[in-house]
């Protein structure tokens, strides 16, 4: 342990603490997250790509990916204008809306779910209202890339928020005395300094949807072909006893996420980077 | 004339103007992200309380008071007890690892530690069923000598310490390394010993960082789903946890006691976010040098 040291120092237990963490961490996540990869090799390279590449796979990652494309899309517009509006007007009920912002993180995804089908279900609050629109959300995509977008809420406002807090006013003055109009200003000034936070945001808010299941299972129908997200189908494979199918798509959902992950390090290092020169 | 108080008092009145919108476009906004608000969050909490109390109080409290509820809940509670303290010593021990020393591989680290919350709750459930399920690698030993771990409580608390692995580690690093070390490298210095070091100077310069852990692993250890939902086997009064007894009963179209199991989760949700605004108010409080804990949440 010593060895990775570089710089010595005089408190102590620098051994036993990094030795402990790096013990805990390999038991829970390391060695677990190995054996996917590993189950996987129990299956030919042929076998594999026909699993994840199986027309019922195929579409349930164009739902998966769609529905968490736009939701997170829709994210990024609603939650830059509560961000905005959170940060720069007065309103009653204000400190209200900032904290019920998390709600999604708070709330239990399968109590979302029930909730969300039977807001929009025929005979719920607007599903009634809906109905004779001749437009049904619950058990359609519309309804998945709703409840979708309630699980993603929270990340764009709070990457965003903090962005607009820090902006100096200077910056917007000088445009403004520069004759500048107000959406020019925002344009070219205020714009160009929140977007990569939003870019964030929406990065953030994407990756959680696509591995998302608690809530979206009992709005979809999940219908094969047409309202089955991809962790739907791990379970529907695992509980046909379908290990190594299951596990196939898992390790496809894994390269995803780690991709993802590795996307929101180097923009969230962008985002500090860009914070810093402005 | 002008005298120059009123100048001034005009040419601030004019650069608050340059610097907002007309009050329409004000008001557009407003609106747009109230009307977000109330269809996205406030709506759906409150079909939760409506639909469980549509059938009456009587109904409300047999739902949760029969046996299988009432097992849901202990269950719950117990996973909490388990995976919570668990998380608690990694945390701060990894915070400790990393805040107070320079070594190499640090940042690969913290991403490593952040892993979990970019997996699917699916597979974080499935990859305990590959190591401990009946054809998972430890299957039959394990069947062998008659240790159940999938479809058992053990593969419920394992499931949620994965799922709730970060929180508080990634709460404790950033606040423990804005203070440094010198408090620390005092108190050793005037002859503590190590232990007595972290006891009365980091740990209580910690408290609200790790509360603020604490609050955000306990609500998604008790509220999670997908994970255990893999690993638990369903089985109604013994691996059943809130969150899955909420499924049982909505599938059975026993939809006053599905809300009923609930609404008392999402009673727990707002007592999160009132337990966490207080913190965040409490460590803005506290000092405006220090950095407040990171609002920062989960990636996935």
């Amino acid at each position: 342990m010593a060895l990775l040291l570089k710089k010595r120092s005089v408190l102590p237990g620098f051994g036993l603490t990094l030795g402990f963490t790096l013990l805990y961490l390999s038991l829970i996540v390391l060695i677990p997250l190995a054996g996917t990869f590993l189950k996987t090799a129990s299956l030919s390279w042929t076998q594999f790509w026909e699993t994840i590449t199986a027309p019922r796979a195929l579409a349930s990652y164009r739902l998966s990916f769609g529905a968490s494309f736009i939701a997170a899309l829709l994210n990024s517009i609603f939650g830059l204008v509560v961000a905005w509006v959170l940060v720069r007007y007065q309103f009653p009920g204000k400190r209200l809306i900032d904290a019920m912002v998390d709600l999604p993180f708070a709330l239990p995804t399968a109590v979302a779910g029930i909730a969300f089908t039977a807001v929009y279900s025929s005979q719920g609050w607007i599903g009634k209202l809906l109905e004779p629109l001749g437009l049904q959300v619950a058990f359609t995509p519309l309804g998945i890339t709703l409840v979708l977008t309630f699980i993603g809420l929270p990340f764009v406002v709070r990457t965003v928020q903090p962005v607009l807090e820090d902006i100096e006013p200077e910056l917007e003055e000088a445009a403004a005395t520069l004759g500048a109009p107000r959406w020019r200003t925002f344009r070219r000034v205020i714009f160009p300094t929140i977007w990569p936070a939003l870019v964030t945001g929406f990065a953030m808010a994407f990756a959680r949807a696509v591995g998302e299941y608690g809530s979206v299972i009992f709005i979809a129908g999940n219908m094969p072909m047409r309202t089955e997200i991809t962790p739907l189908l791990i379970i529907t494979k695992l509980e046909q006893y379908d290990y190594a199918g299951a596990t196939a798509l898992a390790v496809v959902m894994l390269v995803v996420s780690f991709a993802l992950l590795l996307l929101i390090n180097l923009l969230q290092e962008w985002s500090s980077r860009f914070h810093k020169v402005n | 004339m002008l005298n120059q108080a009123t100048v001034q008092r005009r040419g601030r009145a004019i650069a608050a103007q340059v610097k907002t919108e007309p009050a329409a476009v004000r008001w557009l906004l407003i609106a747009a992200a109230l009307g977000f608000m109330a269809l996205f969050v406030l709506l759906p909490l409150a079909v939760v309380f409506v639909s469980a109390f549509e059938k009456g109080m009587g109904v409300y409290l047999a739902s949760i008071r029969e046996p299988d509820a009432l097992a849901a809940i202990q269950l719950t509670l117990l996973t909490a007890a388990l995976a919570v303290p668990l998380n608690l010593i990694f945390g701060v021990i990894a915070a400790w690892a990393i805040a107070k020393f320079e070594f190499k591989g640090k940042n690969v680290l913290i991403t490593l530690i952040d892993l979990p919350f970019s997996v699917s709750p699916v597979v974080s459930g499935l990859i305990y069923v590959l190591i401990f399920g009946l054809h998972g690698w430890f299957g039959s030993w394990l069947n062998e000598h008659d240790i159940k771990i999938i479809f058992a409580v053990p593969g419920i608390v394992l499931a949620t310490i994965f799922v709730t692995f970060p929180f508080v580690a990634r709460e404790l690093i950033p606040l423990m390394q804005a203070q440094g070390n010198e408090e620390e490298e005092a108190a050793l210095s005037l002859g503590a010993s190590g232990w007595q070091t972290f006891i009365r100077v980091t740990l209580p310069n910690l408290k609200w960082g790790l509360l603020y852990g604490v609050i955000l692993c306990n609500a998604r250890a008790m509220g999670e789903f997908g994970a255990v939902s893999v690993v638990s086997g369903h089985i109604r009064g013994l691996t059943n946890t809130m969150t899955l007894h909420v499924e049982i009963l909505y599938n059975e179209y026993n939809s006053a006691a599905a809300f009923a199991v609930a609404s008392l989760l999402a009673l727990l949700a707002l007592v999160t976010l009132v337990a966490k605004s207080v913190v965040e108010w409490k460590t803005k409080q506290k000092s405006h040098v220090e950095s407040s804990p990171s609002v920062q949440e989960e990636i996935a």
